[in-house]
């Protein structure tokens, strides 16, 4: 598949309206908001921010100790972001990050506190309702020394069926001791592109937590996240839950570059496709000791399509410990008979079987959150059996 | 209960099974002997539908009802539980949610019942993750018991297991099939026995859950078939002095 051209969209043009609270949005958005994981009643959120096409539509915090801002405002108020944007991320890199350095339409700037243990997540979501447009988005994370930050962050279009392109830059930054979750949903459409471009800094004792969930189809997504252990001591773990239906494209993975002694690092992914093409990368580096760090990716074709996963480790420094797992693989018979033999039929038995593979569990979610992703993977089955 | 009817079995070309004739009653108990690869485990898969184990001829009737071509969760359905000797782990799906499973419509005190079989420490973990021969036991005792079969076929409940465990998995195999251990001054033994509706095929080697359950009869399968029906003690007892071998003239006396 050829990379998309970006020229077929439109980047500008599409200014949202303020909104003045979220239920101010229409019942079919209200829906795709809630995919996305973002709750407008904003029960139990430390804030909320929304990016509708190309500019912001609404910001808000609930908690002190937690900044939200529209990256335009931050960049004003804070004369520039020098420390912060593009620091990470290196405009000149490719095609889709020098669209997102000529156009800013908006993002997020979320900044937790020095100490600051922020408990119930900020939510966001980025959101393209207009046909034919091309967004483009600036994010920027801090965690400061010794904060705690859960940010669950939604991607959606209004309609699944309209073209549509996303690129997004995100550049994250654990202060000392930080603890940054960091959750993503995709939920793009299939006639949409998607190219984030993101990157993240660890420093000494700071925790970089990622769970990435896609279980919608989206026509090209390609992205390959970079975290670099930078302090003593610095963790960063992965977790991803991909499915790819029948027209979807993802060359996708994660990378950690180990930088520091007593790093260690996890990176595990889960894939299915179902009738789409999953490229699935993953990339440890380590040059300093102690470090350890473990890669999966494990892949199951249901009703077609292809899985190519391409793990790499890369040690330069004696005495690491890396190790990584590639698997594409059937479900098994015994499995599926075991829990016949307990009553269930086989379609039951294979979607449990299926539900404990991709194992979103393990992420930690609100209970909400998890019924809707459930609730998608029990719909996205139709594909694959 | 269980009627089985001159049943044939192959795996591939090879037949497992030469003609089994067994029938359990309602509440009883029976116990199935035999060497190693003498086709008891083959018996237990072709009574729960599982592998490839085709029936050439005879039939399988349970509760009145031919399941001899039935899918395994039908069988699971009208109340056929299997312990299974060696199940898959299955990832992503902790114990609590089988168990809870297992009840289908039925609310299931899983905690309550966990305990019974000192599983509750076990409840998030995922199915046979990393379980001993013991905890395996528990595990599968567990969900028969969320299960409440009124068939249970178990193979080999003392494989693996320490005999701390062994104890605790007597008692509740024995509980399974018998009933709660309390005394009821209004029922005699006779009536108490008729009330229970659970049977059993237990497949053992060593004879250690015979010290824990009241089997009422017991067979030996010897390549395929058969033979020598007597008090499952006898047979054990008999078994642990001569062998098998004693088997194999009297069946080949029944052959000729």
């Amino acid at each position: 598949m050829k990379p998309i051209s970006l020229d077929n969209f439109e980047f500008t043009g599409h200014e949202a309206a303020k909104l003045g609270d979220l239920h101010a949005l229409d019942a079919h958005d209200r829906e795709q908001l809630l995919m996305s994981g973002v709750d407008v009643e904003e029960q139990g959120r430390s804030g909320s921010f929304l990016h509708m096409d190309h500019s912001g539509a609404y910001c808000k915090t609930n908690r002190p100790g937690v900044e939200i801002l529209n990256i335009k405002d931050a960049l004003k108020k804070y004369d520039g972001l020098p420390e912060y944007f593009w620091k990470l991320v290196d405009p000149e890199k490719d095609e889709a990050t020098r669209k997102a350095r000529d156009v800013l339409h908006g993002g997020y700037f979320i900044r937790a506190e020095k100490g600051a243990k922020i408990e119930e997540p900020v939510q966001s979501c980025l959101f393209i309702k207009a046909n034919k447009a091309g967004q483009s988005v600036h994010n920027i994370v801090i965690v400061e020394e010794g904060a705690e930050l859960h940010i669950i962050t939604g991607c959606a279009v209004s309609h699944q069926t309209q073209e549509s392109a996303h690129v997004g830059i995100s550049e994250f930054y654990v202060k000392k001791g930080g603890k940054l979750t960091f959750t993503m949903i995709h939920n793009w459409g299939e006639n949409v592109a998607v190219v984030p471009r993101s990157a993240g800094y660890v420093e000494e004792g700071g925790q970089f937590l990622n769970n990435y969930v896609l279980l919608r189809p989206v026509k090209y997504l390609q992205m390959y996240p970079t975290i670099t252990l930078g302090g003593t001591g610095a963790v960063a773990r992965f977790n991803s839950v991909v499915v790819a239906p029948k027209g979807s494209y993802l060359d996708m993975g994660n990378r950690v570059i180990m930088n520091a002694p007593d790093t260690r690092c996890e990176i595990i992914a889960r894939t299915i496709a179902s009738g789409g093409t999953i490229i699935n990368r993953g990339h440890i580096k380590a040059g300093q000791v102690p470090a350890k760090g473990h890669l999966e990716c494990k892949g199951l074709i249901l009703g077609g399509g292809v899985i190519h996963a391409i793990p790499e480790l890369e040690a330069t420094v004696e005495g690491v410990e890396l190790s990584h797992e590639a698997a594409v693989g059937k479900i098994a018979r015994r499995e599926i008979e075991y829990l016949m033999a307990r009553g269930l039929d086989e379609d039951e038995a294979t979607s449990t079987i299926v539900r404990g593979f991709l194992n979103v569990d393990i992420m930690g979610l609100p209970d909400k959150l998890k019924q809707v992703i459930d609730k998608t993977i029990a719909e996205s089955q139709k594909d694959m059996f | 209960m269980l009627h089985i009817e001159n049943l044939h079995v192959k795996i591939g070309e090879r037949e497992v099974l030469k003609g089994i004739d067994l029938h359990i009653n309602p509440g009883e108990t029976f116990i199935l002997f035999g060497p190693n690869g003498s086709g008891k485990t083959s018996l237990l898969m072709t009574l729960m539908g599982l592998g490839d184990y085709a029936v050439t001829k005879g039939r399988i009737i349970f509760k009145g009802t031919d399941i001899t071509y039935a899918p395994t969760y039908e069988r699971a359905r009208l109340g056929v539980g299997m312990s299974f000797q060696r199940p898959p782990t299955i990832h992503g799906l902790p114990v609590r949610h089988l168990v809870r499973m297992c009840g289908r419509e039925r609310e299931v005190p899983v905690e309550r019942l966990a305990r019974r079989v000192n599983f509750d420490q076990f409840l998030e973990r995922d199915v046979n993750a990393g379980f001993s021969g013991g905890e395996i036991k528990r595990s599968e005792l567990l969900q028969l018991m969320a299960q409440q079969p009124s068939l249970v076929l178990f193979d080999e409940p003392e494989s693996g297991v320490d005999l701390e465990n062994m104890a605790l998995i007597g008692r509740e195999v024995r509980s399974l099939l018998q009933g709660e251990d309390t005394p009821r001054p209004d029922k005699s033994l006779e009536e108490l026995k008729r009330a229970r509706a659970t049977s059993g095929l237990i497949i053992t080697h060593t004879g250690y859950i015979l010290d824990y359950i009241n089997a009422d009869r017991g067979q030996v399968l010897y390549n395929g078939h058969l033979c020598c029906e007597a008090r499952p003690r006898d047979i054990l007892e008999h078994i642990r002095k001569f062998g098998y071998q004693e088997c194999v003239r009297c069946l080949d006396n029944a052959l000729a």
